[in-house]
């Protein structure tokens, strides 16, 4: 089991640890979950993300051609320093990761999940020609800090970091060290994330602390993300779901839609041609009850239509809250729908997403 | 009202004439984290010793509370149905699951009382 190198740091602000992606990472620190989330949503929460991967890439001229092989994204209007969500795509259209990609100078950064940076990392080098570098940084760390004062307490440690715009990013300098900043994350509210050095991680997260950022674990990152309406790999996204399915089309870019060019390509025509037969959607009990990943979806008049593939308690909802893949022909908003939660059937509606409204600084 | 007694699954159980009070300890709620759902038995229904009774839910994850004690179900308590955090500000007290009518007595003498039962916590942490 791997530990980040704020392991002791989480330790002694009192963190609850599980196993996560090989990594030992906190789930809740002694504030607990529901707290955490508020506070984040409140003030700001900062979070140790330095087990997913950090993945540098610089190459020759082909090196954006080869990239959009397999990242659906149209490369030329990618500008510096500018962030973009997309997927690394399976010859089946399924998606391999979720990802966001920067332009740096010299290349690209990409942040992967956990579970799946170093299966990323060979697909991505099966489509890279041999003047293309890529490395896997083992000496970085990566900080989110997220809520509405995240640009108050980062501009007092990193003066310059208000003028970035979301989903932008730039290089800053902390004690002496090159960090890059982006404004960005995945809890719906704005905010950071700060990519350093491994030796000045424990410095930083305690500035972070000291102007007033609280501690969040995993557990409060769930609730958060759901909230926010955003997926979670292995959850909504997986090698057998099509971005199409996944309802983010969006994150295809516009000419990539319409000339693919990229693995899968035969797939993802055809459901943006004909449609899809299932689609994420969000999902609001009627009542109390928490339908978790794996409960089944019903019609109201009775026919399995789906399952649930993240369900929760939403604390800023102050509500039950799911997302899951039904039917497309019962996908509509409001459209009431059963959930079958310990044997019984219980009301509920397809919801718009996010659950929560997002605040992020454009 | 007798003294409280416990069981391995983190329930504890008072006894009043042969009407049991059951509901989760101070460690259970402390191992689940924030409650945010909670189930209870309706009045009438008969539960067996050891048996799955309510369900209790924080956001990471459904667990069932078990009864520790045979009997037929008097009441549930609403209030934690309607405010499931109660069950963390005062799991001992007034955030009681449910009420038994106690078939068999002897039942509760086999409980733990509160040294074993912080001893048996102590042993097994989780």
């Amino acid at each position: 089991m791997e530990k980040t190198v704020l392991y002791n740091f989480h330790k002694n602000l009192g963190a609850k640890f599980v196993a996560f992606a090989g990594y030992e990472m906190p789930i809740q620190y002694k504030d607990g979950i529901v707290k955490e989330h508020i506070s984040t949503r409140q003030t700001a929460g900062f979070f140790d993300v330095s087990h997913m991967g950090q993945l540098f890439i610089s190459g020759s001229k082909s090196l954006e051609q080869n990239l959009e092989k397999i990242i659906p994204l149209d490369f030329k209007e990618i500008k510096i320093n500018q962030s973009k969500y997309s997927f690394l795509i399976n010859d089946k259209g399924g998606v391999i990761d979720d990802l966001i990609i920067t332009r740096v100078e010299g290349g690209f950064n990409i942040i992967l999940n956990a579970a799946c940076k170093d299966n990323d990392t060979k697909e991505i080098a099966k489509c890279l020609d041999s003047d293309s570098k890529y490395e896997l940084k083992k000496d970085l760390s990566l900080l989110a800090l997220q809520g509405p004062k995240s640009e108050t307490i980062l501009e007092a440690i990193i003066p310059g970091i208000k003028q970035l715009k979301f989903m932008n990013g730039d290089y800053f300098k902390f004690q002496g060290k090159k960090i890059y900043v982006t404004r960005s994350g995945y809890t719906g509210e704005d905010g950071f994330e700060i990519s350093l050095p491994n030796t000045n991680a424990e410095n930083f997260t305690k500035l972070l602390s000291n102007k007033g950022a609280k501690p969040i674990g995993l557990g409060a990152r769930d609730t958060l993300r759901l909230e926010a309406g955003l997926c979670l790999y292995g959850h909504e996204l997986n090698q057998d779901i099509s971005p199409i399915q996944a309802n983010l089309k969006w994150a295809i870019s516009k000419r990539r839609r319409e000339e693919g060019g990229f693995k899968g390509w035969e797939n993802i025509q055809n459901d943006l041609k004909n449609g899809v037969s299932k689609i994420r959607v969000g999902i609001k009990p009627s009542g109390k009850v928490i339908a978790r990943e794996g409960t089944k979806i019903f019609s109201s008049s009775g026919d399995e239509i789906g399952v649930v593939t993240s369900g929760t308690f939403g604390p800023s909802v102050n509500a039950p809250v799911a997302m899951g893949y039904i039917q497309s022909k019962f996908s509509e908003i409001d459209n009431r729908i059963l959930l079958e939660v310990r044997g019984k059937k219980h009301d509920a509606v397809v919801s718009k997403l996010p659950f929560y409204k997002k605040s992020y600084v454009k | 009202m007798s003294e409280k007694k416990f069981s391995k699954k983190h329930e504890w159980v008072s006894l009043d004439g042969d009407t049991a009070t059951v509901g989760i300890t101070k460690h259970a709620t402390e191992m689940l984290g924030d409650i945010v759902f909670v189930e209870v038995p309706e009045a009438g229904k008969s539960v067996e010793k050891d048996s799955q009774a309510a369900i209790v839910e924080s956001t990471k994850a459904a667990s069932d509370v078990y009864s520790p004690i045979s009997g037929e179900v008097l009441e549930g308590n609403k209030s934690i149905v309607d405010d499931p955090g109660n069950v963390n500000s005062d799991p001992e007290g007034a955030s009681w699951f449910f009420k038994i009518k106690v078939k068999d007595k002897s039942e509760f003498d086999t409980l733990m009382n509160k040294a074993d039962y912080d001893k048996f916590c102590a042993e097994n942490p989780s």
